[in-house]
């Protein structure tokens, strides 16, 4: 069959748009899991090649020699350490080492510390160390058993060798626009990658990760009776940071949901529990943790808005269902880790 | 041979001396432009381009949508801050959003808060059942049936009713559909889960039976016509001077292999119900949803219509419950 040259043109304008789109997708084949009944369509779906390479990029740092304890308390052997004072001096001094390799491995003790004095205070990461320590802790105690165990957090967990965790966000204006009569973007409608390069909100970490916003947007009865007052728009926010978590797990919706109602409990999966306890407990974190050190923090630590860098499910999750794909570092600090007090 | 006539372009062009039309004298405008045959055109249909009745309402309907696809460009443009590169980037995430929940249904909202779509809105709408006249009358001039325009008018109760009527309904623009190729999508799931999964509600079944219908109809009717090509079976006005050989052909492959063929004019009616029942049965579907049913997977599960599967997860409780 002659092809004519009009037929050329319209195959190469259909390649050009076509090619770069397919740029974005991942090539086949796919792991399929069923994890439901037959025929609901509850599966799990993963691309083998992509989970082996973040796999094979995370590094777990070996354990440091286990401390002989001296049967000094730290306290009463260093000035100034309100948060680990009850810790054995020995332990103390694991765990200073530890941290120095999993936060500021090239920046050493001194990212925290005076060069002259240790026990100085001038230097705000050693107040931000502080407070972070009582965050390890409550993580692991307070919300291990409805969501951080068995794996448990260290400061690794987050930090990952490096003094800002890669995985953070604060709250976020978008691209300028320019305002005035024109329409109002209402925080979406920009390509995002936070939420998986949709045009959804942007940022639904500042609502529902940081002042408890409202999740839930399904309606709840047959009628309209008024109960659920929900508009489009929450549904939109909802929806953006259900794209975030399924990025930030590598996971589709049928991790947690069932495919026919995402509302209704009853049928879902079991880590959607443990799911609803992580939203809860990052908006903990935020709350009580992180925006609390606002003043601590200098300007360049913070968002364009000016608020503090914060925690959302990737900071720790990082692309995988398990943090460090289920590799429990905790085991290692147990002690050292579960000794920080309130001051 | 086979090749001859499996071919996905128009093989052959008529042409013969460029036509007028019959006069135009009872219109109130004439036909303008002079016509010219185009290679190109008459690869996919007539190769005579023009000329072409206007009209008023046809003219009208031309400005009204021009300023509509202007309102919607020029604030997707401002939404980037008038940046040319973001624009072009950006283009399928833009979008001009129907007036947040605090505007109720306001008739005059603020413009920077849904006032343009509103605006937007309404200029379209205006063009577009202009452009509805306009068949309506074309059709009446030439005196055809209105099928045409009454076809155009299902699409437009589907329009009406995302844009307009439900939300009239809800006492809310927020509700309405956003101007833009990705936020529209968003919105379609949006819905799904904020009224339970649309999947539930039988107008949208319905919808889906006519959509599905249409195309299966669409591509039996395209293929059977185009198989008997060869024996002048596309040419209509020889199937009714001298049935026998293409068009009783095409029947009898249809009685032979299911038992039972569609006739000439009958195939047709087949395919226009089922083409104007996709946008009537949904737009009913939409209309329904939220005004007077919130959630159609607990109604479906109220009218027996949800399967009940095993537990796969006993014991999973809704932990704000507790």
């Amino acid at each position: 069959m002659r092809i004519p040259v009009y037929g050329y043109i319209l195959g190469a304008v259909t390649i050009m748009l076509t090619v770069p789109m397919m740029m974005t997708w991942e090539a086949p084949p796919m792991d399929t899991a069923q994890v439901g009944y037959r025929g609901t369509g509850m599966e799990l779906i993963s691309n083998p090649r992509l989970v082996a390479k973040n796999a094979a990029a995370v590094e777990i740092p070996e354990a440091q020699e286990p401390a002989e304890k001296s049967g000094d308390k730290a306290s009463d052997v260093y000035e100034n350490v309100p948060v680990l004072g009850d810790l054995d001096q020995a332990e103390f001094d694991r765990l200073m080492l530890a941290i120095t390799e999993w936060v500021s491995p090239e920046e050493g003790c001194g990212y925290c510390h005076s060069d002259e004095n240790l026990a100085d205070d001038t230097k705000y990461t050693k107040i931000v160390a502080r407070r972070m320590l009582q965050m390890t802790k409550t993580i692991n105690n307070q919300w291990g058993e409805v969501h951080a165990q068995p794996t448990g957090v260290t400061c690794y967990t987050c930090h990952r060798g490096q003094p800002v965790p890669q995985n953070v966000w604060s709250t976020n204006p978008g691209l300028p626009e320019y305002g005035g009569i024109a329409a109002s973007r209402m925080g979406q409608n920009l390509a995002s990658k936070e939420v998986g390069t949709t045009s959804l909100p942007y940022d639904p970490f500042t609502e529902l990760l940081g002042k408890d916003g409202k999740i839930r947007v399904a309606a709840t009865t047959v009628l309209p009776e008024g109960t659920m007052t929900s508009s489009i728009q929450d549904t939109e926010k909802t929806y953006a940071l259900m794209m975030h978590m399924s990025q930030s797990l590598g996971a589709n919706c049928t991790f947690c949901h069932n495919s026919r109602n995402f509302a209704d409990w009853s049928q879902s999966p079991a880590t959607r529990v443990k799911a609803w306890h992580g939203i809860k407990m990052v908006n903990q974190i935020n709350q009580t943790y992180i925006d609390p050190l606002a003043s601590v923090f200098p300007d360049n630590r913070k968002g364009p808005e000016g608020d503090v860098l914060k925690v959302n499910c990737a900071t720790c999750h990082a692309g995988a269902n398990k943090p460090l794909y289920g590799a429990n570092m905790l085991k290692d600090y147990v002690t050292e880790l579960n000794a920080a007090k309130s001051q | 041979m086979m090749a001859e006539y499996q071919n996905i372009l128009t093989r052959v062009q008529v042409r013969g001396e460029l036509e007028t039309g019959v006069p135009a004298d009872n219109n109130a405008w004439p036909r303008d432009g002079t016509p010219f045959f185009s290679y190109l055109a008459g690869k996919i249909g007539n190769a005579q381009i023009g000329p072409i009745y206007l009209g008023w309402t046809g003219l009208l309907s031309l400005i009204f949508g021009f300023i509509a696809f202007e309102i919607i460009g020029l604030n997707m443009w401002a939404s980037v801050n008038w940046d040319p590169i973001e624009f072009i980037r950006q283009l399928f995430w833009l979008s001009l959003d129907p007036p947040s929940p605090e505007q109720g249904f306001k008739i005059v909202p603020p413009l920077n808060d849904g006032g343009w779509w509103v605006i937007a809105g309404g200029f379209l709408t205006a063009s577009v059942l202009l452009w509805w006249v306009r068949m309506y009358s074309r059709a009446r001039q030439l005196g055809m049936g209105l099928h045409v325009c009454w076809a155009f008018a299902a699409a437009i109760w589907l329009f009406l009713v995302v844009g307009f009527i439900r939300p009239l309904l809800m006492g809310s623009w927020s509700e309405a559909i956003p101007f833009g190729i990705f936020s529209h999508l968003d919105w379609v799931q949006a819905f799904s889960l904020r009224y339970g999964n649309l999947f539930y509600n039988p107008f949208h079944m319905l919808s889906i039976v006519f959509l599905y219908g249409s195309v299966l109809l669409f591509a039996m009717h395209a293929a059977t016509i185009l198989s008997v090509s060869h024996l002048g079976g596309d040419r209509e006005l020889e199937q009714i001077t001298d049935r026998g050989t293409a068009s009783e052909r095409a029947a009898l492959f249809w009685r032979w292999t299911m038992g039972f063929n569609a006739t000439m004019e009958s195939v047709h009616r087949w395919a226009w119900w089922f083409a104007i029942l996709t946008p009537l049965t949904g737009g009913i579907g939409i209309l329904l949803t939220g005004t007077v049913v919130d959630n159609w997977y607990l109604w479906g599960q109220k009218h027996g219509l949800v399967p009940m599967y095993p537990d796969m997860w006993p014991g999973v409780v809704d932990p704000a419950a507790q």
